[in-house]
């Protein structure tokens, strides 16, 4: 029997039939509703902020939290979903692991009863937007020594300092801040409207260029007690929230990967040189073959990684050699994608230059392909070698 | 109110639909939910909605029918029957008719809702034969219905417009695409259609016997449509309207 291109291993075999259809809603949402307007939204650099109520009707904002308006989907689902959104645009799968990972997490893992109920259904439902501000301009893979502050002042606490690269922060709601304080390093949720808090969009980007991606500037934001996650101090509190994210990474990239592949595939036997489809020549092949084999060890990583999260087994260092080998082949699968389709591959009427474009921001964000290698490292050798 | 959808699985549409040896629609891979019944079921929901009631969803089809019935469920029907038996296969008008009404008729219901005519095999008969053999009225053609007090009002389209139909409760009610859009399924609706009731049944459970429901129709052949050929240009010049003359003549236009 040939075998489907499309699935070459049977890997839908492992899923089951509501991951299945989860899966597919997704990709026909995505193709519906991503695809005919993200080369317009690419060209221009915007984000259409008003399909975060469609993703959350749909039900993908906070998909794979329960409770307070969440979906309650296992981790599997999750990771799919992410796929098929990143298959459309890493924009779109950033907008959605943002909110749900970065933004929704902390509050339903660290927060209280109270901030639960004031934002969680509202998060749910795209009716309010959440961002994460971690990284600084002085301070990117190197997060716990931040510059930013929280002191008392009586009851209240009072924040400031600046926060780079932060995705959605032009269109937030809602910031969740990590800050030193007397303590250690803290979460706050500072409304976007407070005082002295101010988002600056970053412009000139040549990478996800449909999604908002800022500097946030807190100049003496004053917060009240109520405003810090009270279940968590120091570095592990951001750090669950990166191994959320990073999990739909690991899908995520996939799904740029798997878009370039198809194109190629296409592009591959309807292309003639030489009076044959240039899917005949035998360097064509093994640019396909290569793709399509590290496409399928990518999925067949991410699920048993998935899996792994839906026993509650699944370890940080795990997800590190998800995000590592995933985004770096995904990266190289959408690089050779683009050298198949030739001078078609510059442009974009295609999509595979968007993705590979949008592939050197996921190698980045969410700890960089170096220090995945050295948390890997570590964890191999028990000696750390990148502090 | 108790509002029944009839629902067709119908071949994947942008597949290429094929032909087994006895001419029956060969029917693998999975079907989905004929678009024109989505509209269907969107009113169905909408109603419900309104008077707190509950949708049913009453597919005849073989397994594979089986998406076509979860993508309902997804949009939001509360329970679904399917109906599939071997001795169904090749079934025609006649006896899809009789098995639907057999299987709509075991539990109370307001109001049935079918589309128009199915994608795959619109004979547009159906549902009309079922609201016969139910014993009530039927209603065709509604790009609206609405139902208050116990009478269905439909706004049934016409060529010039569209014409207002009332009729008493329990009805049938045929729906076009031009009524309102279906919703998008969600990712809840897959998720909660694991907990709603979906029961298959045999034609035995209906109590009806092979013999009720043997084709009366066979189809026995299946041609080609002739291939067009080119069409003529005529040029303008001498003879040009009498050739059009003749021409229209010959097609007894004129
Ligand atoms: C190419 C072709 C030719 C055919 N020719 C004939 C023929 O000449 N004579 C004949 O008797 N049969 C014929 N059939 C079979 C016949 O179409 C089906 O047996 C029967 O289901 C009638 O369906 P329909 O699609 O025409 O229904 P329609 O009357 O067009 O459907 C209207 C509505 O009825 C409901 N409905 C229809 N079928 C189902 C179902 N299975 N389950 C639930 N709801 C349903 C849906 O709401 C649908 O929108 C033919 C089928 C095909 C594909
Ligand atoms: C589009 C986009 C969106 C983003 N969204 C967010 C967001 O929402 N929230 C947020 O907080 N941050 C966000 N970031 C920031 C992102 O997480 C950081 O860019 C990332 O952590 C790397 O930090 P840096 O850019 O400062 O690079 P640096 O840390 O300065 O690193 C530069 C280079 O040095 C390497 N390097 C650094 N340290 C070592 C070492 N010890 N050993 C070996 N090599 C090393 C790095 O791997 C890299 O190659 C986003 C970034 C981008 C591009």
């Amino acid at each position: 029997m040939p075998i489907d291109p499309r699935d070459p291993l049977d890997v839908d075999r492992l899923l089951s039939d509501e991951q299945r259809q989860i899966r597919d809603l997704v990709r026909e949402w995505v193709d519906a509703n991503v695809l005919p307007g993200i080369e317009g939204w690419f060209e221009r650099g915007e984000f259409p902020k008003e399909i975060a109520k469609e993703l959350g009707a749909l039900g993908l904002l906070g998909m794979h939290l329960s409770g307070y308006g969440c979906l309650g989907a296992d981790a599997v689902s999750y990771g799919l979903a992410c796929l098929e959104l990143e298959a459309g645009d890493s924009g779109f799968r950033s907008f959605v692991s943002v909110q749900g990972s970065l933004s929704m997490f902390p509050i339903w893992k660290h927060g209280s009863e109270e901030q639960k109920k004031e934002w969680l259904p509202r998060m749910a439902a795209g009716e309010a937007i959440g961002c994460f501000g971690l990284t600084e301009p002085d301070f990117g893979s190197d997060p716990a020594n931040m510059r930013t502050s929280a002191r008392r002042d009586g009851s209240d606490w009072i924040v400031s300092g600046t926060k780079m690269w932060i995705t959605n922060g032009g269109i937030a709601d809602l910031a969740i801040v990590w800050a030193q304080t007397g303590e250690g390093i803290r979460g706050f949720l500072v409304p976007t409207d407070s005082p002295g808090f101010a988002a600056n969009d970053i412009h000139r980007k040549l990478s996800l260029r449909a999604s908002v991606t800022s500097e946030l500037v807190l100049d003496d934001v004053r917060l009240p007690q109520e405003a810090v996650l009270p279940g968590v101090t120091g570095m592990k509190g951001t750090l669950s929230c990166l191994t959320e994210a990073r999990f739909g990474i690991v899908w995520g990239a996939l799904g740029a990967a798997r878009a370039c592949f198809e194109c190629a595939l296409e592009y591959s036997k309807t292309r003639v040189q030489w009076g044959k489809p240039i899917g005949a020549f035998q360097l064509t092949q093994r640019k396909l073959a290569a793709m399509s084999v590290e496409l399928e060890k990518g999925l067949l990583l991410a699920l048993h990684l998935g899996r792994l999260k839906d026993e509650g087994r699944l370890q940080p260092q795990q997800v590190s050699y998800g995000k590592l080998n995933n985004v770096r082949e995904a990266l190289k699968i959408a690089r050779e994608a683009r050298s198949i389709l030739g001078a078609s591959g510059i442009t974009l009427e295609y999509p595979v230059i968007r993705h590979m474009n949008n592939l050197e921001s996921v190698l980045t964000y969410e700890g960089t392909n170096e220090i995945h290698t050295l948390i890997v490292g570590e964890a191999l050798t028990g000696l750390r070698a990148y502090e | 109110m108790q509002v029944v959808v009839l629902v067709k699985s119908i071949p994947d549409p942008s597949g290429e639909a094929k032909l087994g040896p006895d001419f029956l629609v060969i029917r693998e891979g999975d079907g989905v939910l004929d678009p024109g019944d989505e509209y269907a079921v969107e009113a169905a929901l909408t109603l419900a909605e309104a008077s707190g009631g509950e949708v049913a969803v009453v597919s005849m089809g073989p397994a594979n029918a089986a998406s076509a019935i979860r993508r309902a469920l997804a949009m939001g029907a509360h329970r679904a029957t399917h109906i599939s038996d071997e001795a169904l296969r090749g079934a025609d008008a006649l006896a899809t008719a009789k098995v639907l009404a057999a299987a709509v008729r075991r539990s109370p219901f307001d109001l049935v809702l079918a589309g128009v005519e199915s994608t795959d095999g619109y004979t547009g008969t159906l549902p009309m034969t079922v609201a016969e053999m139910l014993g009530v009225p039927s209603a065709t053609f509604a790009r609206k219905v609405e139902v208050t007090a116990g009478v269905a009002r439909v706004e049934r389209q016409t060529e010039a417009g569209y014409d207002v139909v009332e009729c008493a409760l329990p009805a049938l009610v045929t729906v076009t695409a031009s009524a309102a859009e279906p919703r998008f399924p969600t990712l809840k609706g897959i998720m909660s259609a694991r907990s709603k009731p979906l029961e298959q049944l045999a034609l035995a459970d209906l109590g009806l016997s092979p013999a009720e429901v043997a084709p009366t129709q066979r189809v026995v052949a299946v041609e080609a449509t002739a291939e067009k050929g080119p069409g003529e240009v005529i040029q303008a010049g001498d003879d040009d309207a009498a050739r059009i003359a003749d021409l229209l003549a010959e097609a007894k236009v004129i």
